[in-house]
């Protein structure tokens, strides 16, 4: 057994050891804590099937940026567990039921003649896996990519316009751009003049 | 016009660098810091330090236990009792001052008319154990005998304020 | 001599590989510990000078032990866990902190040859690796169950994020320049001396990286997060002992990591200066240290760690909807409108090789 398949195998378990504790521990953070270690291992088995770029962009986008925002929510949330666990038995055969079709799915997917390929030769150690995907992006299929942003920037306007609220119109807040354009001589006046002497004295 | 001044002025970070040209000059300047133990700052006759009771040159106590200082202490940190001795003079049988108390306002030493009580210029003193924070009459005494040189070139510095 | 190479020999090969990567990992590792702690020193004594004071000078000559009795100090007080508090997570969260910013440093190009990780997206693995510093901040808020602390991490948290985006364009200006994400190949796209450095065509890039990068660290000016005069200290109200200083481990860290970062990308990492000088590199003795090397990283990191502690003496605490002001209406504007400008300089550098200077 070489190194590689080592630390294959410390992480294939780490991913799966923390992916069951995504759903079987009790404590919300502490799930979406394991929720990150799940990302983490499969991002090291991306980048072990020298996939470098997308298992460091899963760890850039998923963990640095979705997973702060998502635990924000959580610690934000008095979220009452017992609540949640109200419906169990209840929903659990439907629960059985859709779990059995999508791994009878995965496994007949698994199975199809789409991934009976042999395995490709091992790149050479140059090879940029960026390049690669780069240049398919933005040749082959360059329109594809280009439609994905757009649909994600209505999807970020629609996810402003949904969430914003139209606030009285007395409301009072700090413009801090206009604060930071404040020069002195807005603010203070110096007024010269003479001395007066009071009228008693 | 004043709108692109600005502009100019904040992405050029000018007043950023500006301040940094500040503390930046500041590092280079002599250091003012006085290393304590080994240096020490100019110290005024009039500083209120550590209370001490002085005696008369012939040696006799000065207190007269006219209680002006108990009176006048603002943090009542002086009890004074006191007896009429054999020779028919008012002396203290007991002085205390609680040195937790005090504030060191100087009030009694204001208030004394025979300049028994003073504040001294010693401040470098500290207590080990619980009860030593109450100074008797002849620790008090004691002090007093012990620095009555600078004591009495303090006032003497002082006396044409007065 | 030849026992031992027997015995290394007699060693299976992943062992091997790992014991020279673990040996490695402690080659980076103890010196940067020690950075760390006489970075602290460096910062009272600079702060210090410039408020006209001496700073730190008991212990030991001029002070120079000061660091260490720090250390021994907060190894032998008591780690408190606050009663309320989720003790997994807040034992865990110092070491979440910590971890990336020792992590990050395997990518680092310290010479030609000195690199842990000689990765294709290093680049983006060092933006990976730092985004997860704010975790520790946040499950250190949140586990303590204290106001302060959660306030803390909430303001933490949307702070890194946001400063993320600023920092990540200022980078992909600095890769549509070298053309690549391998750290040691950003670094030898700017060899041929001082004028080549990105740091001059980018140096509003520059800027803005640093500035991102100081409140990425919540350093000051941008260190509300810890605003002592609001929030008591922020997340870290309620560690105590070696805990405290695994967050004050991983946040001086992370300082050196940005300046290192900021001197690898725009100031040419391990490259001399001097390069094409020859009559400086051929001086007898002391050429070599006008040569390529390691010390040049370093003293390049030594001005951006200045940088920051100069920062620090001069600038008051911004507010927070300055903060957010600064990160999402000037920072990420003017880095798109470079990294537009840049990328018109270079299309027009392009069509004009592929035309033979044509136009011209």
């Amino acid at each position: 057994m070489g190194f590689e398949q080592i630390i294959f195998y410390l992480f294939a378990t780490a991913l799966i050891m923390s992916a069951v504790s995504v759903v079987t521990v009790r404590n919300p953070v502490l799930a979406a804590l394991f929720l990150i270690a799940a990302f983490f291992s499969s991002s090291a088995i991306w980048i072990m099937l020298e996939a470098e770029f997308l298992g460091v962009v899963l760890v850039l986008v998923y963990v640095g940026a979705v997973m702060v925002l998502f635990l924000f929510v959580i610690m934000m949330l008095d979220i009452n567990t017992d609540l949640l666990r109200e419906g169990f038995m209840r929903y659990l055969p439907i629960g059985l039921l859709i779990a059995v079709v999508i791994a009878a799915e995965m496994i007949l997917v698994m199975m199809s003649k789409v991934f009976d390929k042999p395995i490709p030769a091992p790149l050479p150690a140059n090879h940029s896996n960026t390049e690669a995907l780069g240049e398919v992006l933005y040749t082959q299929y360059v329109y594809p990519f280009e439609i994905a942003a757009v649909i994600l920037l209505v999807a970020i306007v629609a996810a402003i316009v949904l969430a914003h609220r139209k606030r009285p119109i007395n409301t009072k807040s700090q413009k801090p751009g206009e604060q930071v354009r404040v020069k002195s001589s807005d603010r203070l006046r110096i007024i010269k003049m003479d001395a007066e002497k009071r009228a008693g004295s | 016009m004043s709108y692109i001044g600005h502009l100019i002025k904040s992405f050029t970070l000018f007043e950023l660098l500006k301040g940094l040209s500040i503390t930046g000059r500041r590092l280079f300047s002599p250091k003012v810091t006085i290393q304590y133990p080994e240096e020490k700052t100019p110290i005024s006759p009039r500083f209120r330090g550590h209370h001490a009771l002085r005696r008369y040159p012939n040696g006799e106590e000065r207190c007269i236990a006219c209680k002006l200082c108990e009176a006048a202490c603002p943090a009542l940190a002086i009890t004074i009792e006191l007896e009429e001795r054999d020779d028919g003079s008012r002396r203290t049988t007991q002085y205390d001052i609680d040195m937790f108390k005090c504030i060191y306002c100087g009030f009694c030493e204001e208030a004394c008319p025979v300049d028994a009580i003073v504040e001294t210029r010693i401040f470098e003193y500290h207590f080990e154990k619980q009860g030593e924070n109450i100074m008797t009459k002849e620790k008090l005494l004691a002090f007093g005998d012990k620095y009555e040189e600078s004591i009495a070139l303090d006032r003497v510095a002082d006396a044409p304020y007065r | 001599m030849d026992t031992l190479t027997a015995i290394w020999g007699s060693v299976p090969e992943f062992l091997q590989t790992f014991i020279i990567i673990l040996l490695k990992i402690v080659a980076i590792l103890l010196p940067l510990i020690l950075a760390v702690a006489y970075t602290t020193y460096a910062e009272r004594k600079v702060i210090g000078y410039m408020q006209v004071r001496l700073g730190p000078n008991r212990v030991g000559p001029k002070g120079w032990l000061q660091p260490i009795a720090d250390v021994v100090k907060l190894m032998f007080k008591e780690v408190i866990v606050p009663s309320q508090a989720n003790r997994f997570v807040f034992l865990l969260a110092p070491v979440i902190a910590l971890a990336p910013a020792f992590v990050a440093w395997s990518v680092i190009p310290f010479s030609n040859t000195m690199i842990l990780a000689d990765i294709n997206v290093g680049l983006l693995f060092i933006l990976a690796i730092t985004s997860l510093d704010v975790f520790g901040i946040i499950l250190a808020g949140w586990a303590s169950n204290s106001k302060y602390a959660i306030l803390s991490a909430m303001r933490a948290g949307a702070q890194v994020v946001s400063y993320e985006i600023a920092m990540g364009f200022a980078l992909v200006g600095v890769l549509m320049f070298a053309g690549s994400l391998n750290l040691n190949e950003i670094v030898k796209a700017q060899s041929g001396g001082i004028t080549q450095w990105f740091a001059w065509p980018l140096f509003g890039l520059l800027v803005v990286f640093f500035i991102a990068g100081v409140a990425e660290t919540n350093r000051a000016p941008f260190d509300v997060a810890e605003g002592e005069s609001e929030i008591v200290a922020g997340f870290h109200v309620e560690y105590s002992g070696m805990a405290f200083a695994l967050f004050f481990l991983g946040e001086y860290a992370n300082m050196l990591m940005v300046s290192v970062i900021a001197a690898i990308l725009f100031c040419g990492g391990w490259l001399s200066p001097f390069e094409g000088v020859d009559w400086l590199i051929n001086l007898p003795y002391v050429g070599v240290l006008f040569g390529h090397g390691v010390h040049w990283l370093l003293l390049k990191t030594a001005f951006f760690i200045f940088l920051y502690l100069w920062f620090r003496a001069t600038f008051p605490r911004y507010r927070y909807d300055q903060i957010m002001r600064l990160g999402w209406k000037v920072l990420i504007p003017v880095t798109l409108v470079y990294i537009f400008a840049e990328g018109i300089y270079i299309g027009w550098k392009m069509w004009q090789a592929s035309h033979g200077g044509g136009l011209t």
